[in-house]
């Protein structure tokens, strides 16, 4: 099936199990219990997950194959945004173009960039990366706003022409559809569906089981590009490039291809997040942006193919679980203790939820990287074979999955 | 003209500021090859050791006064510093006025120290590990060290203001000829020019000139060959790191009554230092403080009316603009050498 | 199993599931509400998203602080604060129409991307039926955008920019702190007073849609006293030093700098230009002057001394004098032990209002709640008589002039109030220039 090894098939087989199950498997808590607020099953972070889920392994397929390091990768990100968003502005509501349009504008941007920046390799290269994607922040930021609607993010508005729409005149803005609902209902991308059993409640979004699918469409190319004859030339430009170039062959033209491709997903990843929700803010461009990328990647293990989605998995579901965490929550959690340890505890903990998420996060990764090197599929891996040990010793780690990290190579 | 020479000026202080944060971070880079993310927090804790010390220094006892109220209609209550009681009036006041330049001789020990745990306790465990892992480790740590100072200081920036008498500014324009106020500069940023160029000289003289420089010289060129020759490169690896962080922090004390300091305030010098740095060339000590004059300068050149009314929102780039073209046009940017971090 | 009917928030109506003999006790969400997130229970949760990281984190911390406030008021607890003293008697410290408040918090991080997912896990995850907060003008326009496609009303914290009920208003979106436009008409006669009509101002404005729109309503105001606006600079956001930007002012024939910087950047560009001694300076034989229009005492903080005799503008400040504020001093500074701040106010007076308009509807029904508070006229709550003007969902009020205070008493004490400009003066037509385009459009109520 789909032309897979029969690992690769069952890799695929449970990331499309768990993506298409998310909506339970993300409400493990009951509603008003303490912990539903560690329940994440609500459409815009479970849309969140996979679309940064996108990103990541668009990234990979550029850093994990070739080991470039792009600091600049969130430019793709955001002009993918303010593609779609224009579309939606002047063609449709209709999400099908805007997307198309996102990954063929991010595309041309990614040729254009990686085809100067891939000149120099290494640190240089980053830092190319990086100032065109600190060029594109700061002009859309001021300079370019009646583009960009700059601090604010570009969004819909009331007088927007939309030709195939038509204007719209009941006063309200339309909402982003996959088929228009002068059709048919419930395609609407924030259509969501409720479901309650007891005390628990399940939502089933439109918007998120779009970009579950394409995820899972993204994850299974990135899978072949992997495998394929091109992959393997693109492991062979990190391990030695110089030796590639020794046998003639030109090994930019390879590079090159895995810049734009993994441009073109950053693209996706932003036209689907302008299609969740029709705005493009210019900090989706900002460095730090462009980092959050790199760290969800390393984090979640990089090289690997399913390291990425958890990287970004891990980093989003801190941004909007234990931001939100506050004093009234902890003493809640905390109530039963007695009342001098309630405030000494809750004192304590309040440093690490609310407002200091950053830190629990900062934390984490010096954690995870000081005793899992190979990222979170590391930590996995390792419980995996706790158990497999027992039952036959050998053939555990997946050296396909993980290439042995590359010493370093400063001198 | 007189404008020129009134940008070049701050070019040059700008200039200043960056090439101390930008040295720092080409001795890690140079010596131990670690991609140090957390180079700003090194500079922001230097400003904050300022901070830190300006409020030891004016630490105050309260005493209630009725005649006067406060905002609840309460007795205010007035707060005096323990050395102005000890030292009377003049002495106390102006201990705290000087609190930042003394503040250097606090930050020096401190930073040494900062460096040297950074080194021993997290650092030279990555030194084999891939620059990836270096970026989440540092990275990583400049979070926590950004969000304790937030804890302890707030987020808002925090006013440490140069001693008084550097208040205002020096008029050069009169020196050569020109008219009243059309070459001004203040005086703390001259002195912060010369601070830093004293800085700047004392680490290549102590590089140049010492035998310990000349082994870590010799270490940044050929670590095996030098470990092999039976010298312990490491340990002095080590102390080179608590130097690199004195730099960053001296820079960071001396530059907080310029901007006052915040604690994200190394998140926004880090991209920065790290331009600076490639410009400069890997690898190449006095590259990183050509990069960081020619980048302050041209900065300043940018904010210029006279070039904005043509290239809107110029200075917004320029930076960036600028390393693309040095990097296309040297592939190894200023003076870097070849092999570094090329991989 | 039944045709699945989604309504236009796609609840699923239907029982029929439940009804087809299933042992477990499966329901499908049965009350699909008149409206978004209709309160079911006895209590009612309310969306504070303010921020929490970033460099505006100490102004989302006493926001917080303020909403926290409200919320013990509203709810009967503390003395009740402004309850007292407002205008209105709908609120009786039961809650809100007898439903007990609760809230949840998020984080802005001042970046509207994060603001927006923050807003919506409050609105999806935790059944909000009022998002509230923010600390700057890109942030509350992308949220009350938000708002508004989502059928929930918004009130906004402290934005500043004439875009949040000009060009980007919104039926569901309230502000009840002032704007540029107001900055400029409330300082331009106290200019004017002090330091006369023939004056030359050189404008170093923050550049973004917040520092252009002040930028704008300050030049217009000043021009129209008769000062000249010799030249405008936009700064970029990330200016840490602004040394390049204040070097030329003086030799450019201007004798007043104004400021149109916010936080750090305004922060740091008023510690440069007093470094570089411009305050100490004569130029066209008058001394040279320095303007911020919008002052926050939690910024003018860490300018330090630098403030000291800068004139600007406020939307409040606690040394005021009358009952509301006074009762909201006092309770404030009784539960934290320092006085409150604007943005402080700003939040806790729109979470009262938000309160006070669903009493007065009977409703949470967001388009019920914006009749309520469309045109609603209030005091008790500072600065004197207020409206909420229902064209565009501004409040219109006094606004305080305000210069750095010679000789603080404490650390609070920064600011002092050289004028309460009557919000006659401050009024402005609805199809203002500075605020046209855009439209309110229709009311959402999901």
């Amino acid at each position: 099936m789909f032309n897979l090894a029969k690992k690769d098939r069952t890799l695929l087989l449970i990331v499309a199990g768990m993506v298409l199950l998310a909506p339970f498997l993300l409400q493990p808590f009951a509603q008003g219990s303490g912990m539903a607020q560690f329940n994440a099953g609500y459409p815009d972070l479970m849309q969140r997950f996979v679309i940064f889920g996108i990103l990541a392994i668009g990234f990979n397929i550029l850093f994990g194959l070739t080991g470039y390091l792009s600091f600049g990768h969130a430019a793709f990100l955001g002009v993918g945004s303010y593609s779609a968003v224009w579309m939606f502005k002047l063609l449709s509501m209709n999400v099908i173009p805007a997307i198309l349009l996102a990954i063929v504008v991010s595309g041309l941007f990614a040729l254009l960039i990686g085809y100067i920046s891939l000149r120099r390799s290494g640190i240089y290269f980053s830092i190319l990366t990086l100032a065109f994607a600190q060029m594109s922040f700061n002009i859309a930021y001021s300079v370019l706003t009646p583009l960009t609607n700059g601090e604010t993010g570009l969004q819909l508005a009331l007088d927007d022409v939309r030709i195939l729409d038509g204007m719209n005149t009941n006063g309200t803005l339309p909402s982003t559809n996959l088929l228009p609902p002068s059709l048919v209902n419930g395609f609407e991308m924030r259509d969501t569906y409720h479901l309650e059993i007891g005390s628990w409640l399940f939502q089933f979004n439109t918007g998120y089981y779009l970009s579950a699918i394409i995820m899972l469409i993204s994850f299974y190319i990135a899978l072949r590009i992997f495998r394929s004859p091109f992959g393997l030339m693109l492991r062979a430009v990190k391990t030695n490039q110089t030796r590639l170039n020794y046998t003639g062959i030109n090994t930019r033209p390879y590079t090159l291809a895995a810049f734009v491709i993994s441009g073109m997903y950053a693209g996706l990843a932003g036209g689907l997040l302008a299609s969740m929700d029709p705005l493009a803010g210019a900090e989706r461009m900002q460095w730090t942006a462009s980092g959050e990328i790199v760290l969800m990647t390393i984090l979640g293990g990089a090289g690997t193919l399913i390291g990425p989605v958890i990287g970004a998995g891990f980093i989003k579901y801190f941004e909007n679980i234990f931001s939100k965490i506050n004093d009234t929550v902890l003493h809640g959690w905390f109530g039963w203790l007695p009342d001098g340890m309630e405030d000494a505890v809750v004192w304590f903990v309040h440093i690490f939820v609310g407002k200091g998420w950053h830190l629990t996060l900062g934390g984490l990764f010096m954690l995870v990287v000081i005793f899992l090197p190979g990222g979170l599929v590391e930590g996995g891996q390792r419980i995996m074979n706790l158990f497999k040990r027992k039952k036959s010793d050998g053939a555990g780690t997946d050296k396909q999955h993980h290439p042995k990290s590359t010493p370093h190579v400063a001198e | 003209m007189d404008i020129i020479l009134l940008q070049l000026l701050n070019g040059l202080d700008k200039g200043s500021a960056y090439a101390l944060i930008a040295l720092g971070l080409t001795l890690i880079f140079g010596t131990l090859g670690v991609v140090n993310f957390a180079h700003g927090a090194i500079f922001m804790i230097g400003a904050f050791t300022a901070v830190t010390f300006s409020k030891i220094l004016s630490f105050s006892f309260v005493t209630l006064d009725p005649t006067q109220k406060n905002f609840l209609g309460e007795p205010l209550e007035v707060k005096t510093a323990y050395i102005v009681h000890w030292f009377g009036e003049s002495t106390g006041n102006g201990l705290i006025d000087w609190a930042v330049p003394l503040a250097i001789l606090f930050s020096i020990p401190v930073m040494l120290f900062v460096g040297y745990a950074m080194e021993r306790g997290l650092i030279k465990h990555f030194y084999h590990r891939p620059h990836a892992d270096q970026i989440l480790v540092t990275f990583g740590l400049a979070i926590v060290l950004q969000e304790i100072i937030k804890y302890f200081f707030g987020a808002n920036p925090i006013q440490t203001p140069a001693p008084d008498m550097f208040r205002g500014s020096f008029d050069f324009g009169v020196l050569i000829g020109y008219a009243e106020n059309a070459i001004i500069y203040p005086y703390w940023r001259l002195v912060y020019f010369v601070f830093a160029g004293l800085v700047i000289g004392g680490v290549f003289a102590f590089l140049r000139y010492t035998t310990f420089g000349m082994v870590v010289r010799a270490g940044m060129a050929d670590r095996e060959t030098v470990g092999l020759l039976g010298i312990n490169i490491d340990k002095r690896f080590t102390i080179m790191f608590g130097i690199a962080a004195a730099v960053a922090g001296v820079a960071g004390v001396m530059y907080t009554p310029i901007n006052s300091p915040n604690y994200h305030m190394g998140m926004d010098f880090l991209v920065l230092s790290f331009v600076v740095v490639v410009v400069g060339g890997m690898g190449s000590l006095p590259g990183a403080v050509l990069a960081g004059f020619l980048l302050g300068i041209l900065e300043s050149f940018a904010s210029m009316n006279q070039v904005k009314v043509y290239f809107p929102g110029i200075d917004q780039i320029i930076i960036y603009l600028v390393a693309i073209i040095i990097l296309l046009a040297r592939p190894r940017g200023l003076m870097g050498r070849a092999g570094v971090m090329e991989e | 199993m039944s045709i699945i009917n989604p309504t236009r928030r796609g609840l699923l109506k239907t029982g029929a599931v439940a009804g087809a003999g299933m042992a477990m006790p499966l329901v499908f969400t049965g009350s699909a509400g008149a409206y978004m997130n209709e309160p079911s229970g006895g209590s009612v949760v309310l969306g504070f998203n303010v921020p929490q990281t970033g460099p505006y984190a100490d102004e989302g911390a006493d926001e917080l602080r303020a909403y926290e406030l409200a919320v013990e008021h509203l709810n009967g607890g503390g003395d009740g604060g402004m309850m007292n003293t407002f205008s209105s008697d709908a609120l009786k410290g039961n809650g809100i129409l007898g439903r007990k408040v609760e809230f949840v918090t998020g984080d802005t991080q001042t970046k509207s991307d994060a603001a927006r997912a923050s807003a919506k896990s409050m609105i999806e995850k935790d059944g909000a039926v009022m998002i509230t907060g923010g600390s700057s003008s890109g942030v509350a326009i992308a949220v009350q955008g938000l708002c508004q496609d989502a059928g929930v009303i918004f009130m906004a914290g402290l934005t500043h920019s004439n875009d949040t009920t000009g060009k980007d208003k919104k039926a569901n979106g309230f502000r009840h702190f002032f704007n540029g436009y107001m900055s400029g008409a409330a300082l331009a006669p106290v200019l004017e007073k002090l330091y006369g009509s023939d004056r030359r101002a050189y404008h170093l404005t923050a550049d973004y849609t917040w520092g252009w729109t002040q930028q704008e309503s300050i030049a217009a105001a000043t021009e129209g006293k008769g000062w000249e606006t010799v030249n405008n600079v936009l700064t970029p956001l990330a200016t840490t030093d602004f040394s390049s930007y204040v070097a030329p002012v003086l030799n450019s024939g201007a004798d007043v700098l104004v400021l149109n910087h916010y936080g750090g950047n305004m922060v740091n560009s008023l510690t440069a230009a007093v470094q570089f001694g411009l305050r100490d300076k004569q130029v066209n034989g008058k001394n040279f002057e320095i303007v911020v229009p919008l002052y926050s005492r939690l910024m003018a903080r860490g300018a330090g001394a630098n403030v000291k005799g800068i004139f600007g503008s406020t939307n409040w400040h606690w040394s005021l004098t009358d009952e509301g504020s006074k009762a909201f001093v006092k309770s404030f500074g009784t539960k934290y032990g320092f006085p409150p701040s604007q943005a402080a106010h700003t939040v806790y007076c729109q979470t009262l209002l938000y309160a006070d308009a669903c009493e007065r509807a009977g409703t949470h029904n967001p388009c019920g709640v914006a009749e309520a508070l469309e045109g609603y006229k209030f005091s008790g709550l500072g600065n004197g008589d207020v409206e909420y003007r229902a064209e565009d969902h501004q409040c219109f009020k006094d606004v305080l002039v305000v210069k750095g205070k010679e000789n603080p008493t404490s650390e609070f004490d920064l600011l002092e109030v050289v004028e309460v400009t009557p919000r006659s003066q401050v009024e402005y037509a609805v199809d203002h220039p500075m605020f046209a385009g855009g439209a309110l459009g229709q009311c959402n109520a999901g």
